[in-house]
């Protein structure tokens, strides 16, 4: 058996498993709700009925009323019995009255509250670290249906936040494995799998049938996409992101009026007219992420949601109020945590929600709207020529093989690698003998202007040693290849290469190759 | 010939990944004059206009910032697409953008947007 199908098999193996664990849940949930069914109908007996001979009324009844009255009187008691079980009598099945009392009782929610949240449909766009901290307060509170949107499978490093997935489902799609934990979460929620990702062909039909959005997506393609989509169809969208210690959420196109009405809420694109430089944006495997702090963003999504779903009009106002728009920030490591920043209202010129709005329906079902290309794309960093480059199995060879052409010796000390990671990353493995001059120290560094590199002092210390072995190569690596690359430029340009007598060049494919073609037990962390 | 001109004490702050670009501080007390100095052709300096964020901007790329890739924080002459500047607490739109004047005491807040999720 090849790889491939090796790897299918234990994702089917840990996809039966985690379905059989399922079945059990399932199982006990049966029979616990089995269990309650006789106790119910018992207190069901319990209910006033009319029990002749059984106290003094009854007896008069029985023996001293004339015999219309106590037909009439019986007729009333009977209509009262025959009420008392029928399905309607409350809007609320008991279950739900147990389930959701605790927030029954707050004047926030109340019954009519719960009946908005029971009649919502809500739809979550990104099953990940916002998605489901999201998903699992939504569904907890009761919405009546909730889409979920993602194209991606579950990832071992997704764990660490993204509550809804397990251990056992690494390799499920997140959509189906949200669906497990939710549906097993509250059964009364309707729950609606949209495996894919969403474009702009498919997003007006995807999104039609739900009240309001969550955007719970981590690319800017996406953001505008489901923005203008929203906009489009005249739905509320809670939009929220995280990076390392930082989260940000708005509550955009709220209240959701139409393109052109300038006391609708503003859009993505009223806040945010041109996308970010793609090499601007940083992802949460490059930056990082701690888990609580997407979490409380995610939670926070769920929030808004359940204040826009449950709103009451104002008095003296068909509308229902909203606030007025504000961009939540959060920040783990500062006090205090949260601020909140007034935002401006729809943007007069705005391409999606004025009245010189471009974007349409029509542009967005052919698809000639290409999001990706408007935020545009980081092109591979490719500007090293291959003499300065070498590959993993190269390098792993030049440490521990004797040279072929010089005859030399293996020897780790005959050259310089210089580990370009950030200094956190370097400490949680590096290959031996590396010195670790983090990226971000390098790029900072002033470049010396051309005929001025002798009277430029070196204003920092790695670079004055590295000037102090000037026969010794210099081998730069990264974490995959892009860094280093500016490395090897930077330190030619500060003239450490003295004029092309030593060798500069990097590692191509950084530690992922080196751990892909030489190192097996590298630690893999990204 | 003018006397030095009068200076304004002001806070800025960095958020959303913005104070990696300013040594990795996140609160800066930033001192700038109150009003520009214009120059005529005599090269006699007068007192210009107020200083407004525009300036603080420039400022900020040539006193503050240590790290050389300015195009992080600023594009075609003004803040890059998807940084928000906040002026005590409120978007920039609603203050007139980088032609707001700065007073004494102002807190200036530049916030790069998040695409993580």
């Amino acid at each position: 058996m090849d790889m491939t199908s090796t790897h299918a098999v234990e994702l089917l193996k840990k996809q039966i498993a985690s379905h059989e664990l399922q079945l059990d849940e399932l199982k006990r949930q049966l029979a616990e709700a089995q269990s309650y069914q006789p106790e119910q109908q018992q207190q069901e007996l319990h209910e006033p009925t009319f029990q002749p001979y059984s106290d003094p009324l009854a007896h008069d009844f029985a023996h001293g009323v004339a015999e219309d009255y106590m037909n009439e009187v019986l007729d009333v008691l009977s209509h009262q019995s025959v009420q008392s079980t029928l399905p309607n009598r409350w809007p609320l099945s008991q279950g739900e009255y147990r389930r959701y009392g605790r927030q029954l009782i707050m004047p926030e929610i109340g019954l009519q509250g719960q009946l908005k949240l029971k009649n919502a449909s809500v739809l979550i766009i990104g099953v990940g670290g916002l998605g489901c901290p999201a998903a699992s307060y939504l569904v907890g509170a009761g919405v009546g249906t909730l889409g979920l949107v993602d194209e991606d499978v579950v990832e071992e490093s997704n764990l660490h936040r993204q509550i809804l997935h397990s251990t056992a489902r690494v390799g499920m799609s997140k959509v189906d494995s949200a669906l497990v934990s939710l549906q097993s979460l509250n059964p009364n929620v309707k729950l609606v799998p949209h495996r894919g990702r969403l474009t702009p062909e498919t997003a007006i039909s995807t999104v039609r049938p739900y009240d309001i959005v969550l955007d719970c997506t981590d690319t800017p393609a996406s953001r505008y996409l489901i923005s203008d989509t929203c906009v489009l169809l005249g739905k509320p969208l809670v939009s929220a992101s995280a990076l390392r210690i930082d989260g940000q959420m708005m509550v955009l196109n709220n209240p959701p009026r139409p393109a052109g009405d300038l006391t609708g809420g503003p859009c993505y694109r009223c806040i945010f007219p041109k996308p970010p430089p793609p090499e601007s944006v940083v992802t949460c495997g490059d930056g990082g992420i701690l888990g609580p702090v997407v979490g409380v963003m995610g939670v926070l999504q769920a929030l808004e949601t359940i204040k826009v779903l449950t709103r009451t009009p104002s008095p003296g106002n068909e509308a229902p109020s909203s606030e007025p728009p504000t961009l939540l920030i959060f920040s783990a490591y500062t006090n205090p945590m949260f601020r909140s920043i007034r935002l401006r209202s729809r943007k007069a010129k705005c391409a999606a929600c004025s009245p010189h709005a471009t974007i349409t329906p029509e542009a967005l079902n052919s698809g000639s709207l290409d999001y990706v290309q408007f935020c545009g794309i980081v092109d591979p960093v490719n500007f090293l020529s291959p003499e300065e480059r070498i590959s993993a199995e190269n390098y792993a060879k030049l440490r521990m093989e004797v040279n072929p052409y010089t005859g030399t010796e293996p020897d780790k000390n005959n050259h310089i690698l210089v580990d370009v990671r950030e200094k956190v990353q370097f400490e949680i493995g590096n290959i031996e003998g590396s010195v670790n001059i983090p990226f971000s120290n390098v790029s900072g560094l002033p470049v010396p202007k051309p005929n001025t590199s002798s009277v430029v002092s070196d204003n920092a210390t790695w670079v004055s040693e590295l000037r102090n072995t000037p026969e010794k190569p210099i081998f730069v690596v990264c974490q995959r290849g892009n860094d280093s690359q500016v490395v090897v430029k930077k330190l030619k340009e500060l003239g450490l290469d003295n004029g092309g007598q030593r060798w500069i060049g990097d590692i191509k494919g950084g530690l992922v190759a080196w751990r892909e073609k030489i190192d097996r037990d590298f630690p893999e962390y990204y | 010939m003018t006397s030095e001109p009068e200076k304004i004490n002001i806070t800025v702050e960095f958020s959303g990944g913005l104070e990696l670009l300013f040594s990795n501080q996140h609160h800066h007390k930033v001192t700038i004059p109150s009003h520009q100095q214009k120059t005529d052709e005599k090269s006699n300096t007068t007192q210009g206009p107020r200083t407004t964020i525009r300036d603080l901007v420039t400022y900020l790329c040539d006193e503050v910032m240590k790290d050389p890739r300015r195009d992080l924080f600023v594009l075609d002459g003004t803040v890059r697409p998807g940084i928000l500047v906040l002026i005590n607490d409120t978007d920039w739109e609603l203050e007139g953008e980088d032609a707001y004047e700065i007073k004494e005491g102002d807190a200036v807040l530049f916030v790069s947007t998040l695409h993580g999720g």
